[in-house]
């Protein structure tokens, strides 16, 4: 088995909520091999949101460690974790969270601009925008866009600067299962001919089965 | 990308971004009114001044450039300036407000026109008796003048407007010097002498020949001096130009407050497409450049709209006040006064800026 892209040890977060201090993950080992797309379930409070905000650098741990490509991002300062976010993770949201003023190509462009990798995405990438069926669509502003062709348009945003991890967080979630499951192929299908890695949380069994292992979280514990 | 994604935002909410300019441009156009009006006011005087045709000015005791009040000078002493070798003319002028801004001149006509070239009449002709008045173009457009008819708001008198001048010399009326002089308690005596030499080179003997025979408590003014004082650092000892700066900083404060407000709502509104740009690896220096380059966008807006709104200004004031305020337009204060709003919004979008910038990211996604 290769080395692991994404090793948690013993993670643990912990929130401040007034003067109780509220655990959110309470030890959290988990192994993810390059190239898998790995499904995360658990009830709600299970900590699988708080994994997904730590893995992707919007919070820091309160302890434990987290290593991506064998980077510890565990101490990352906030300047740290803008980097990562910058460069090796892509989100997609369950309310898809596109910037409402822009075009969905200029909602791709952005994160390029912002990565410092100029606004015209590569020639390869036109393959995947025709993969994610959303050649056509890409001048139109997010209120003229179906929610699957949002959500598209969000994966696309999400992996345009080629991270090493895509995360979904319900992507499904505000779709109907039409536009689920395409949504889901979609996802499939980038991790099969790029092999990106994708972590996605979902509560729905059907989702879930297209990833290649499902995870379940309790409590902030991945259960075994 | 950084200037769509501001222009974008910018017109995403039209109405807000339009109030914020508007509202940026008021101080705009009141700087430039103020500096406008204080320019075209004195420009306006110096010109009129010009329009006499004298070499030297000679005001009495007490008085300076700005200020003029009653009529001090033995109106003899023109005669005995008259008599002076390298002097061609000599004529005496009385000066009194009728308001605030507005002043009537009685004066000598024939020596007047001797001076000067004298009016040129767009309607009627020079004066025919002691109660006869001239207006100039300006004053009978504000006070819907023509010649032949009585003007009765000037010092409580009815006059027969005799002639309608073309306006750039003396004020805005003229009446005989005799029914003025009468009239204000001031018989044999005049505010100001105005002197031509025989020659330009004459005028500083000339100069010297007066200091000698009037002593030095008369203030002496060549022509050219005189209207080189007439600046807006001199008026009132210096009163205005302070006056135009306490406008230029509530400019900076009313633009500074707009902004703050504007840029403060404009964060609130867009808390989740700011925790959507951290989540893509926007950085806080990222974030605070959208928000001050939006409040540039509004500032340098609302500098151009005030311009504009300066424009309207001077055409009412123009239209509707002719003979009582000239206001210039002033270009070199534009740089100024575009450099006092972006002063005022980049302060003012500091704060929302940098709270934006500082908003942790998973709270600003779940924002609704």
């Amino acid at each position: 088995m290769s080395e692991p892209l994404i090793e948690i040890r013993g993670l643990q977060k912990v929130y401040r909520v007034g003067k109780v201090d509220v655990p959110a993950l309470r030890g959290v080992d988990l192994d993810v091999p390059p190239g898998e797309f790995l499904a995360i379930v658990g009830p709600s409070g299970s900590g699988k949101s708080t994994l997904f905000h730590i893995i992707g650098g919007l919070t820091p741990a309160t302890g434990g460690s987290v290593r991506i490509g064998g980077q510890d991002i565990s101490s990352l300062s906030d300047a740290g974790r803008t980097e990562l976010r910058k460069n090796k993770v892509g989100f997609v949201f369950q309310k898809f969270n596109l910037l409402p003023n822009l075009t969905a190509a200029d909602n791709i462009a952005i994160a390029r601009h912002i990565a410092g990798r100029g606004q015209t995405v590569e020639p390869a990438f036109e393959e995947v925008l025709k993969l994610l069926g959303i050649a056509q669509r890409l001048n139109h502003k997010p209120a003229a866009l179906s929610g699957g062709e949002q959500q598209r348009v969000a994966i696309a945003r999400a992996i345009v600067n080629h991270p090493a991890i895509l995360l979904a967080d319900e992507p499904t979630g505000n779709l109907d299962s039409e536009n689920s499951a395409a949504v889901l192929d979609v996802m499939r299908d980038l991790n099969r001919r790029l092999r990106q890695t994708i972590l996605m949380i979902t509560h729905n069994p059907e989702a879930a089965a297209f990833a290649h292992r499902t995870v379940r979280m309790r409590d902030g514990r991945i259960a075994r | 990308m950084t200037a769509r994604l501001v222009l974008e935002n910018l017109k995403h909410k039209p109405m807000r971004s339009l109030l914020s300019m508007f509202l940026i441009a008021v101080p705009v156009t009141l700087i430039l009114c103020l500096v406008g009006l204080s320019q075209g006011m004195l420009a306006d005087s110096a010109r009129r001044a010009r329009g006499i045709g004298a070499d030297i000015m000679v005001r009495p005791p007490g008085t300076s450039v700005l200020t003029l009040s009653g009529a001090p000078i033995p109106e003899k002493l023109v005669d005995v300036i008259q008599q002076q070798p390298h002097v061609a003319l000599a004529i005496g002028m009385i000066v009194h407000p009728v308001t605030s801004v507005t002043f009537v001149n009685g004066i000598d006509l024939p020596r007047f026109n001797q001076m000067s070239g004298g009016f040129k009449y767009l309607e009627g002709g020079p004066f025919q008796g002691p109660d006869d008045l001239i207006v100039d173009e300006y004053y009978a457009r504000q006070h819907k003048l023509h010649a032949g008819e009585y003007a009765t708001d000037v010092l409580n008198r009815r006059w027969r407007v005799t002639g309608i001048a073309e306006g750039g010399k003396l004020a805005h009326l003229s009446v005989p010097m005799r029914t003025l002089q009468d009239l204000t308690g001031n018989t044999g005596k005049v505010s100001q002498i105005f002197v031509k030499a025989n020659r330009p080179a004459d005028i500083p003997v000339v100069m010297t020949e007066l200091k000698t025979l009037l002593g030095p408590a008369y203030n002496f003014y060549t022509m050219e001096e005189f209207t080189s004082l007439l600046t807006v650092e001199n008026v009132q000892g210096g009163a205005l130009s302070t006056f135009i700066d306490v406008m230029v900083g509530i400019g900076v404060v009313i633009g500074f407050a707009v902004v703050l407000l504007s840029m403060y709502m404009a964060v609130l509104q867009r808390t989740r497409e700011i925790g959507i740009l951290k989540a893509l690896g926007a950085s806080r220096w990222f974030i605070l450049k959208i928000i001050l380059a939006e409040a540039v966008v509004m500032g340098l807006g609302g500098t151009v709209v005030g311009i504009g709104l300066s424009f309207v200004a001077r055409w009412l004031i123009e239209s509707l006040y002719p003979a009582s305020l000239t206001q210039a337009i002033t270009p070199l204060w534009w740089p100024i006064v575009g450099g006092i709003s972006l002063a005022g919004v980049l302060l003012g979008a500091l704060y929302p800026g940098l709270s934006a910038a500082a908003q942790d990211p998973i709270e600003a996604l779940a924002y609704e």
